[in-house]
């Protein structure tokens, strides 16, 4: 019984989480603000949801495999949105009009993106 | 075995609905979003609300292995993502380097 009420918090607090991040997708101003969204809220709702899986189930294999998930997301989730966002600055996005901070401005002028040194 | 309590199976089926609804909104940004940036971002956000889907179903569904489905989907949708960036930044670079590569022949000519 405790297992199902914390089973049903935890379904409920991840998809409300997965859909504030999806609204931050579809309301926020710029890419980068977005990225913001979804990393965060996003791979916070997968997780609370995993761990509501693992609540359920209440097994050892289960258990270990909903954290061995969560750890891949967290592991992947900042090396993708880095990935991501430093494309997305070299391919010239337009930031928001109200950010006054852009400290990468001066060092690598627009259209002109450092030389890749692999390969 | 399939959630025979009805309190998990009300939270599911909330579940489901609201995860739903969510891929639904981070697909009209991948639809309408100005830059190829915007898209990646839209669907690595889709592939990682898919992975809570599948999570979420195999609880209403009472069937352990949609949880294997969902590490499998997270680490190809993390490939994904990775070589969709690599692509923007290749390609964003090649363009930059046509323009310097233009406008030098520009000021060559005059």
């Amino acid at each position: 019984m405790m297992n199902d009420i914390l089973t049903a918090l935890l379904l409920v607090l991840g998809s409300l989480f997965s859909f504030v991040a999806a609204l931050g997708m579809l309301r926020l101003p710029d890419t980068v603000i977005r990225m913001h969204a979804a990393t965060k809220a996003g791979t916070f709702g997968a997780g609370l949801i995993l761990i509501g899986d693992a609540f359920f189930y209440a097994e050892l294999g289960i258990t270990l495999r909903a954290l061995a998930t969560i750890t891949f997301l967290l592991l992947t989730a900042p090396v993708a949105a880095h990935l991501i966002g430093r494309a997305a600055y070299y391919s010239g996005i337009r930031l928001w009009h109200k950010t006054w901070i852009d400290q990468l401005k001066d060092r690598y002028p627009a259209g002109d993106p450092p030389e890749e040194t692999e390969r | 075995m399939p959630a025979d309590t009805t309190l998990v199976v009300i939270a599911s089926r909330f579940a489901l609905v609201v995860l739903l609804i969510s891929i639904v909104l981070a697909l009209v940004r991948l639809i309408k979003g100005p830059d190829a940036a915007d898209r990646i971002v839209a669907l690595d956000l889709i592939s990682v609300l898919i992975v809570a889907f599948l999570a979420a179903y195999s609880i209403y569904a009472g069937e352990t292995s949609f949880l294997d489905v969902a590490i499998g989907y997270a680490l190809i949708a993390f490939l994904g993502t990775v070589a969709l960036a690599r692509f923007l930044m290749r390609s964003s670079q090649k363009r930059s380097e046509n323009m310097n590569r233009i406008a030098g022949k520009r000021t060559d000519d005059e």
